[in-house]
C-alpha cells in the first residue's frame, strides 16, 4: 500500500510543478515527474509477490509469473513522453530566443 | 474488405515519413503526396461506409494475433461516421492549404505534421484497443502541438506551450484511468473489457476511472472547466490547422473517445447522463458568453467551438436515441461549418493583414466568394433554416424536451440566440457596409482555395438532407446503433465478428 501512496504523492508533486511553477523549465520537469509517477504505477500493478519473470523454456516456466504486458506498455509510454518533452523543450528554447526569459509571467501576452 | 482498414493509418503515416526524404526543396512533391493521400482517404472512407452496410462490423487483427491478445482495428458504424468526418475535412483543408502556404516557409514540414495528425486521428477512430487509442491520440496531439507553433512567432509559441502543457495533463489522466482499468480487467481489448465489466460488479472502480477519463478527454475536447487552452491555441495556428483543430481534432480525440469509452466500455448510467448534460450546458453558455465580446475574428470562432461542443455533449449526454442522433449530427455539421469559418478567416487575414473585426469592413465588395461562404457558415452555426446547423440544433432541443430536460432545452435556445448575435456582428463589421480606403486593393483567394470554401459551403447548405430517412439509415443510424447497443453490443461483437 505504501508504494501506491508514494506513487500518488509523486504524481501530485509533478502536477503541482506543472500548474504552480512560473519557470518554463520547471513546468517541463513537473511533467516529467508526473509521467514517471504514472509509469511507476503501471509497473506496480503488474507486480505479483514472489513471482518470476515469465520466461518459458522447454521444460516449462515458473508457475507464478508477473504480468509482462505493462512493461511493454510503459516502454511505449516513456517513448511518447520523450517526444512530448523534446517538443516542449524546443518550444521553450524558441520562447527564450524571443523574450530572453523563461518566466511565464513575462511571456504572457495572450489573454485567455 | 476488412483488409483496407489499416490503410487509413498506414497511408498517412507512410506519406508523413516519405516527405522528409523526398519533399525537401521540391514543393510539388509535398503538395502532391499530401493531396493524394488525403483525397484517397476521403474517397476510401466513403467507400467503406457504403460497403459497411452489408456487414455491421469489420475487424482487422494486426499481425494475425487473435483478440483479446493482439491489437485489433475495428470499423463499426460509429468509426465509419467519424472516419468520413475526419477525412472529408482533411481533404478540403489540404486543398486550401496548397496556396495558403505560399506565405510560409517549411512547406514539407507542414504536410509531414499534417499527415501525422491525420494518421493519429484515424487511429483513434479505428482502434479497438484502449492502449493503442492512447498511443494514436498522442501521435495526433504531439503533431498538433507542433502545428500550433508553426509560425514560431511570440503568440504561436506561447499558445503552443500552454496547449502542450494542458494536453499532456489530459493525456496523463487518460493513462491513469487506463492503468486502473487494466489492473482490474487484465485486458486492453475494449470489447473484451466491456464483456469483463458486464459480467462482474466493479463497485467504486468504475466511478474513479470515469472521473479520470472525463478529466482527460474533457481537456482534449475543451469542455468548460478545462477549456482555457483552446482560445489561445486555435487562433494562433495557421488557418488550415485551426480548421482541423476546431473542426475534427477536438471531436475525434475528445468527444469520440469519451463516447466510445463511456458508452461502449464502462456503460452509460443516469448519473453519467447528469454529468454530461451539466458539462454540456456549462460549455454552451460560457463559450458563447465569452465569444460575444471578442473582436479577434479567429478568437471569436474558437470560443464558439467550445460552445458548439457543448451542444454535442448535451445531445449525447441525454442518452436517448434521438439525443444521440442529434449530438452526432451536430458533430458532423459543426466540423463542416467551423472548418469553413476558420478557412474564411484565413483568407481575410491573408488579404487584409489583420484579424481585428473593427479594422475590417465591406469585404463583400472585394472578396465575394469568401463573403458568401462566411454567410452560409454563419447562418449554419447560428441555426437559421435551411442550413445544416438549424436541423441538428433543433433536434438537440427537441431531444432535450423529449427527455424532459426543459432547462437544457431553454439554455440551448438562449445560446442559439447569442450565437446569432455574435455572427451578425462578424458579418456586419467584416463583410457588410463600406469598404475602408485601406482595403481597396485586397484580392480574393486563388481558385484552389475558393474551391475548398465552396465545397464546404455547399455541404452547409444541403447538409440537412442527411436527416432524411434513406440517408440517415446510411450515415447516422449505424453510429447511433453502436452507442445505443452499449457494452453489451460491444461484447457481443467480440464473439460474432472477430475472425
Amino acid at each position: 500500500m505504501t508504494q501506491y501512496f508514494l506513487c500518488f504523492v509523486l504524481f501530485c508533486v509533478g502536477l503541482y510543478g506543472m500548474l504552480a511553477k512560473r519557470n518554463l523549465v520547471k513546468i517541463i520537469l513537473g511533467l516529467v515527474v508526473a509521467e514517471a509517477a504514472v509509469n511507476l504505477l503501471f509497473v506496480l500493478v503488474a507486480y505479483r509477490t514472489g513471482a518470476f519473470a515469465p520466461i518459458v523454456e522447454a521444460g516449462g516456466g515458473p508457475t507464478r509469473m508477473v504480468d509482462p504486458l505493462p512493461h511493454a506498455l510503459v516502454l511505449t509510454a516513456i517513448v511518447i513522453g520523450l517526444a512530448t518533452t523534446a517538443l516542449m523543450i524546443a518550444i521553450a528554447m524558441r520562447i527564450y530566443a524571443h523574450y530572453g526569459t523563461y518566466d511565464i509571467e513575462e511571456v504572457r501576452e495572450l489573454k485567455g | 474488405m476488412w483488409h483496407v482498414i489499416p490503410l487509413f493509418i498506414a497511408l498517412p503515416l507512410a506519406g508523413a515519413f516519405l516527405l522528409p526524404v523526398l519533399g525537401r526543396g521540391r514543393r510539388w512533391v509535398s503538395d502532391g503526396v499530401s493531396l493524394a493521400v488525403t483525397v484517397s482517404l476521403c474517397l476510401g472512407s466513403f467507400w467503406s461506409l457504403t460497403k459497411l452496410q452489408e456487414s455491421a462490423v469489420w475487424v482487422y487483427t494486426v499481425g494475425g494475433w487473435k483478440p483479446p491478445f493482439g491489437i485489433s482495428l475495428v470499423l463499426d458504424g460509429l468509426s465509419a461516421f467519424m472516419l468520413v468526418t475526419v477525412n472529408l475535412v482533411a481533404a478540403t483543408v489540404v486543398l486550401y492549404a496548397l496556396r495558403y502556404l505560399d506565405a510560409f516557409t517549411g512547406r514539407w514540414q507542414f504536410h509531414c505534421l499534417f499527415l501525422l495528425m491525420v494518421a493519429g486521428m484515424n487511429g483513434v477512430v479505428l482502434t479497438g484497443d484502449l492502449f493503442n487509442l492512447f498511443v494514436t491520440l498522442e501521435i495526433a496531439a504531439v503533431a498538433s502541438y507542433g502545428l500550433v507553433a508553426f509560425g514560431t512567432e511570440r503568440h504561436e509559441l506561447e499558445a503552443a506551450f500552454k496547449y502542450a502543457v494542458m494536453g499532456s495533463i489530459g493525456s496523463l489522466f487518460i493513462l491513469l484511468g487506463l492503468v486502473l482499468l487494466y489492473s482490474y480487467t487484465s485486458t486492453l481489448n475494449m470489447a473484451d473489457m466491456a464483456a469483463y465489466l458486464q459480467a462482474r460488479e466493479s463497485g467504486s472502480l468504475k466511478g474513479i476511472v470515469l472521473g479520470f477519463f472525463i478529466l482527460g478527454f474533457g481537456l482534449k475536447a475543451a469542455l468548460v472547466p478545462f477549456h482555457a487552452w483552446l482560445p489561445d491555441a486555435h487562433p494562433s495556428a495557421p488557418a488550415p490547422i485551426s480548421a482541423m483543430l476546431s473542426g475534427v481534432l477536438i471531436k475525434s480525440l475528445g468527444v469520440y473517445a469519451l463516447c466510445r469509452v463511456i458508452f461502449c466500455v464502462l456503460g452509460f448510467t443516469p448519473a453519467i447522463s447528469e454529468i454530461l448534460i451539466g458539462l454540456g450546458i456549462l460549455s454552451m453558455l460560457i463559450g458563447v458568453v465569452l465569444a460575444v465580446g471578442q473582436w479577434d475574428f479567429k478568437r471569436l470562432l474558437a470560443y464558439h467551438s467550445i460552445s458548439q461542443v457543448g451542444y454535442i455533449i448535451l445531445g449525447v449526454g441525454l442518452g436517448t436515441p434521438l439525443g444521440l442522433a442529434a449530438g452526432l449530427f451536430h458533430l458532423f455539421n459543426h466540423s463542416i461549418f467551423k472548418s469553413l469559418l476558420f478557412l474564411d478567416s484565413g483568407v481575410v487575414e491573408q488579404a487584409t493583414g489583420t484579424r481585428d473585426l473593427r479594422r475590417l469592413g465591406g469585404l463583400n465588395h472585394r472578396l465575394p466568394v469568401t463573403g458568401g461562404t462566411t454567410l452560409a457558415a454563419s447562418m449554419a452555426i447560428a441555426g437559421i433554416p435551411p442550413f445544416n446547423g438549424f436541423w441538428s440544433k433543433l433536434l438537440v432541443i427537441l431531444a432535450a424536451i423529449q427527455a424532459e430536460h426543459y432547462w437544457a432545452a431553454f439554455w440551448a435556445v438562449v445560446v442559439s440566440v447569442l450565437t446569432l448575435a455574435s455572427f451578425t456582428k462578424v458579418l456586419k463589421y467584416a463583410f457588410l457596409g463600406d469598404l475602408p480606403e485601406r482595403l481597396r486593393n485586397v484580392h480574393e483567394a486563388p481558385v484552389s482555395m475558393r474551391t475548398a470554401l465552396v465545397v464546404l459551403a455547399l455541404i452547409c447548405v444541403v447538409g440537412g438532407v442527411l436527416w432524411l430517412p434513406e440517408l440517415r439509415s446510411w450515415f447516422l443510424d449505424p453510429a447511433v446503433g453502436v452507442l445505443g447497443a452499449g457494452p453489451a453490443g460491444m461484447a457481443e461483437s467480440l464473439v460474432r465478428y472477430w475472425p
